[in-house]
């Protein structure tokens, strides 16, 4: 009950923070509210929009989780997204160089690329930390340059089309995209993956050792230590780990809705899943919701942005606002001692 | 930031810059430093925070007549060089002094390196953060500022494309001393220059190599040498008087 408490608390702070966001820009509020309703749930339409949008935030703010709750502050989601959508498009070149692209699992092949582009990015970040001391919000800020130069090359030089006039990768054949729910809208398999991954971090989290000991040398890493657990290495892990939801949160953005590799294709999705993840309480399930609101709230702006001057901008608004308010009334909650802190993290 | 640009004068355009930055960094110390919240999720807030107001204003005033907003540049002075390319020399050098030699800076390395010492030795730990932090705002707005009415002389969405981000890299390449960061950041200007150089010059060079070159650099330096002694002991940890 206590999560269904906290998730609707933090539903209505949400709404206040949008509400009042809407008027610090002088918008009329009862409109805005409405078109921005409109735009996120209208029709089937709305929902997919909203979907679509929902669905790299979940799996980038999952990334966020994991390493997070292992105490390491990987704020490159960024360019585990982009190197994650790199190596699937590497793969996906060879597909198609290969006249393999009918080929069974193509795309679960080209996603776990994905995946282990993301992992190698986020693992040399982990790695830098835990044996050589580099902070991970550095060496990550440096690696997400250093992934979108290197998406410029790759979608330039290697993974170019082959026309060779865009930088631009071949956009992908039917075959090997998510496959869509409806003809219609954008609804891919990628939207139920996230959310299947929310549900098995959850178990991985709470129900296993192994996430166990991850939440353990998050909250206090020497106890660990004393427990004979290495926090090196359960941080390396958990580096690659988030690496690997990033990369294919990349992965998914790739195969469900562009299908193609241009400058264009980071939209901050990654660095976005940190404040998803943060107003999740860093729960899975909790970020899912985040997810959900802000996905609905993208969707529900681009609508509000093509009846007034407003747009999407005001989703970072709204984001920045509420993590301030979030951690600040937690950090209030801290100053006062409250036994029962850690009761809410077990679900029962 | 630039909604004060339409007042006509670029120097009170750049007051105004500073002055906000200022504000954001002082937002930022109370979250950190009152409250001892992580530096990283206050960062990350103000970030999206300046991102999103910065473009709605922008939107909102701006964007239904679809020009392209222009306002008057910074004045140059002595040709070439404009005013505030001469400051950065004067900065680095002055901020060197600073650090180094001044009683200010000694307290102000102190409380980034051992707080329990500065506090013991009678300074307010919390003050003198504020102090940094309030000072790097104002380095950030008059950067934010200049890129604005010095340099494009419009604004656009986003436009820093993260060169604040960029500056925490130059800070570790250049070892933490303003000299050195002054020569990191002149590589990275000239390596993004080059850039558009080569382009001209229509050589065929993957040129995305060369602007992620400082990066690169900066990561091996990081690599090679570890976290080392260079950056502060302290850094990024919220002190808690009597702890």
């Amino acid at each position: 009950m206590n999560g269904f408490l906290r998730f609707g608390l933090m539903l209505a702070g949400l709404i206040v923070v949008l509400i009042l966001t809407l008027a610090a820009f002088q918008l009329p509020i009862v409109d805005s509210v409405k078109l921005i309703f409109e735009g996120a749930f209208a029709d089937k339409f709305a929902w997919s929009r909203s979907a679509v949008k929902m669905t790299p935030l979940l799996l980038t703010g999952l990334g966020m989780v994991i390493a997070w709750r292992a105490g390491v502050y990987n704020i490159g989601g960024e360019g585990q997204f982009v190197v994650g959508a790199i190596f699937g498009a590497a793969i996906g070149k060879a597909l198609i160089g290969a006249n393999a692209t009918g080929m069974p699992g193509g795309s679960v092949l080209i996603l776990g690329g994905c995946a282990v582009g993301g992992a190698i990015w986020a693992w040399f970040a982990g790695w830098l930390y835990v044996r050589r001391g580099v902070e991970v919000v550095i060496s990550t800020i440096l690696l997400n340059f250093i992934a979108i130069q290197l998406l410029g090359y790759a979608v330039s030089g290697p993974l170019q089309e082959q026309k060779r006039q865009v930088p631009q990768s071949d956009l992908l054949p039917e075959s090997l995209m998510l496959a869509r729910f409806d003809r219609q809208t954008d609804v891919h398999w990628g939207t139920v993956l996230a959310v299947v991954m929310a549900v098995l971090l959850t178990v991985f989290l709470y129900r296993t050792v192994m996430g166990y000991r991850l939440r353990l040398v998050g909250d206090n890493p020497k106890v660990a230590r004393v427990n004979y657990i290495d926090p090196g290495k359960v941080q390396l892990s958990s580096m690659a780990l988030s690496g690997a939801m990033c990369g294919l949160a990349g992965g998914v953005e790739y195969l469900g809705l562009v299908g193609q590799l241009g400058t264009t294709f980071p939209q901050q999705w990654g660095f976005l899943g940190i404040p998803v993840a943060l107003l999740g309480g860093l729960n899975p399930m909790l970020t899912a919701g985040a997810a959900f609101f802000f996905g609905a709230l993208f969707a529900g702006t681009e609508n509000l942005a093509r009846f007034t001057p407003a747009g999407t901008t005001i989703v970072y608004v709204i984001q920045a606002t509420a993590v301030l308010a979030y951690v600040g009334l937690s950090g209030l909650k801290k100053v006062r001692p409250k036994p029962e802190e850690e009761t809410e993290s077990t679900p029962s | 930031m630039l909604a004060a640009q339409s007042t006509g004068s670029p120097w009170i355009g750049l007051v105004a810059g500073i002055t906000a930055a200022l504000l954001l960094a002082l937002i930022f110390g109370w979250f950190t430093i009152r409250r001892g919240i992580d530096q990283v999720v206050v960062g990350t807030a103000i970030n999206l925070l300046a991102l999103g107001v910065t473009g709605t204003i922008y939107r909102t005033q701006f964007g239904k007549s679809g020009t392209l907003l222009s306002v008057t540049k910074l004045p140059p002075f002595l040709g070439r060089i404009d005013a505030v390319e001469l400051l950065l020399l004067v900065a680095a050098i002055g901020l060197t002094w600073v650090l180094g030699k001044s009683s200010l800076g000694l307290a102000l390395r102190a409380t980034g390196e051992y707080p329990k010492a500065a506090e013991a030795a009678g300074f307010s730990v919390s003050r003198l953060r504020f102090i940094g932090v309030a000072c790097s705002g104002v380095f950030a707005g008059f950067a934010g500022a200049y890129l604005a009415l010095g340099i494009s002389g419009s604004f656009a969405e986003n436009m820093t494309a993260g060169r604040g981000f960029v500056a925490i890299a130059m800070v570790t390449f250049g070892r933490w001393k303003p000299m050195w960061v002054l020569a990191a950041a002149l590589l990275i200007g000239f390596a993004e220059s080059l850039q558009f150089t080569l382009q001209a010059a229509g050589v065929h060079a993957p040129y995305q190599l060369l602007i992620a070159l400082p990066y690169l650099v900066a990561l091996t330096v990081l690599v090679v040498v570890g976290r080392g002694t260079v950056a502060p002991a302290a850094l990024a940890e919220p002190y808690v008087k009597g702890d």
